[in-house]
């Protein structure tokens, strides 16, 4: 229980997706104008985080790993195919179900929701899962069981929200400042972007 | 139409500059951002995305006409992701410990943006030829500016480049002392920002 508290905490402050790995740059830079486009997609991408991470960790596991499937074959350089496969079937079947159960959720996040599939962030979270599987168990990053995998899936996803729905109200607020010509949009941005990884650098070391 | 004509001429050199995919398209940030704190890396991740752009765009071009529209993304992720395991082999078997430094950002070469960016401006619409050379332009774009991030942050973080020292220790008789702040994650977005600011302020015209 303590483990999985910990890599709750370790994955939103510490180990963020924005901030220390940088993944999910490109939909985090062309998404964040607004706080309420930067909700909804943040919220779209914990889902997806929260549902591909334990599967694709069953799939390692399971599968692909070491005498997993047959007795002395390795099958982990198949990992990237299947990993995205199952991320873009997963974001496919998202779209679906919200599009049926909830069509207003559905025009707010528009092309998004599509986009989600190639959001590094995604890919990311199951590669890093992939990495941390080996690591021994009284590490507070290793990922040892399925509810592992899923409270680092929700955390990195919960993480990415709160960087993206920051930066959209900073932007807001941006709009009115004077900023030079050439170091507009997104120039600015990425120096903004920067200002607060330092400020997130201060939660290195958190330990629960 | 000839190998080098005017127009192909220009599909290759605008991805270099005006059409940079870093600064101007603002696609493939992710990894770009990741892997520059030392030099050595950032070429290899580089030459990486260069060589799968370039046969990406292709092979997609050249299987174009029968991709289904409906499923042209699965099918795009499908050829990138196969073609990324190979490139990734590749670097397991002959630069480990680069591979290693890269860690999981070869893996997500796959869900690089230039690539899906490229594969559907440009390939899904023209001949194989010009879509290498689309290709081939644009992973250099990606690799120059990747360089020029990676070769500033080794030089000041560290005093080094491609893991030479550079610096000579009388410097740091003299009390000069590493920028530490230049090896983390922060001063990376920001060193991307001076350079989109620099590059703006000389060649970016207002429209």
């Amino acid at each position: 229980m303590e483990h999985a508290i910990s890599l709750l905490f370790r994955s939103i402050f510490v180990d963020n997706m924005i901030f220390a790995f940088f993944l999910g740059m490109c939909s985090y830079l062309a998404v964040s104008k607004t706080v309420k486009t930067s909700l909804g997609l943040g919220l779209a991408v914990t889902f997806v985080l929260t549902v591909t991470v334990p599967v694709n960790y069953l799939l390692q596991t399971k599968v692909l790993g070491p005498d997993c499937l047959v007795p002395g074959v390795d099958l982990s350089y198949l990992s990237f195919i299947l990993f995205i496969a199952v991320i873009a079937g997963m974001v496919q079947l998202v779209e679906m179900t919200v599009e049926k159960y909830s069509p207003s959720l559905y025009a707010a996040l528009g092309i998004f929701l599509p986009l989600i599939a190639v959001n590094c962030a995604i890919m990311g979270a199951s590669l890093f899962m992939q990495q941390r599987i080996l690591l021994e168990p009284t590490n507070s990053q290793a990922i040892t069981s399925i509810w592992d995998a899923v409270v680092y899936g929700f955390g990195s996803g919960i993480g990415w929200t709160l960087a993206i729905v920051a930066m959209g109200a900073i932007r807001e607020k941006m709009q009115y400042s004077d900023v030079p010509r050439p170091l507009q949009g997104l120039g600015i941005v990425f120096i903004t972007v920067g200002l607060m990884a330092m400020a997130m650098m201060c939660f290195s070391g958190l330990n629960i | 139409m000839a190998l080098f004509s005017k127009q192909n001429k220009e599909v290759f050199t605008n991805p270099l500059n005006l059409d940079n995919p870093i600064l101007i398209q603002v696609l493939g940030i992710c990894s770009a951002l990741a892997v520059t704190s030392q030099l050595k890396p950032a070429i290899v991740m580089g030459l990486a995305v260069t060589i799968i752009t370039a046969f990406s765009n292709v092979i997609i071009s050249i299987i174009r006409n029968t991709i289904p529209n409906r499923i042209r993304i699965v099918v795009q992720l499908v050829v990138v992701a196969a073609l990324v395991t190979i490139v990734s082999q590749i670097l397991k078997a002959f630069a480990y410990d680069v591979s290693v430094q890269l860690s999981v950002y070869v893996g997500l070469i796959i869900t690089n943006c230039i690539l899906m960016g490229r594969l559907e401006a440009f390939a899904m619409m023209n001949k194989p030829w010009p879509s290498f050379l689309d290709g081939v332009g644009n992973g250099l774009g990606y690799a120059m500016i990747l360089v020029i991030v990676g070769a500033l942050r080794e030089f000041f973080g560290r005093g080094s480049l491609m893991g030479f020292q550079i610096l000579p220790q009388s410097f740091y008789d003299f009390g000069y002392v590493n920028n530490g702040m230049m090896t983390m994650p922060a001063m990376a977005l920001i060193l991307v920002g001076v350079v989109i600011w620099v590059h703006r302020a000389y060649f970016y015209k207002e429209k």
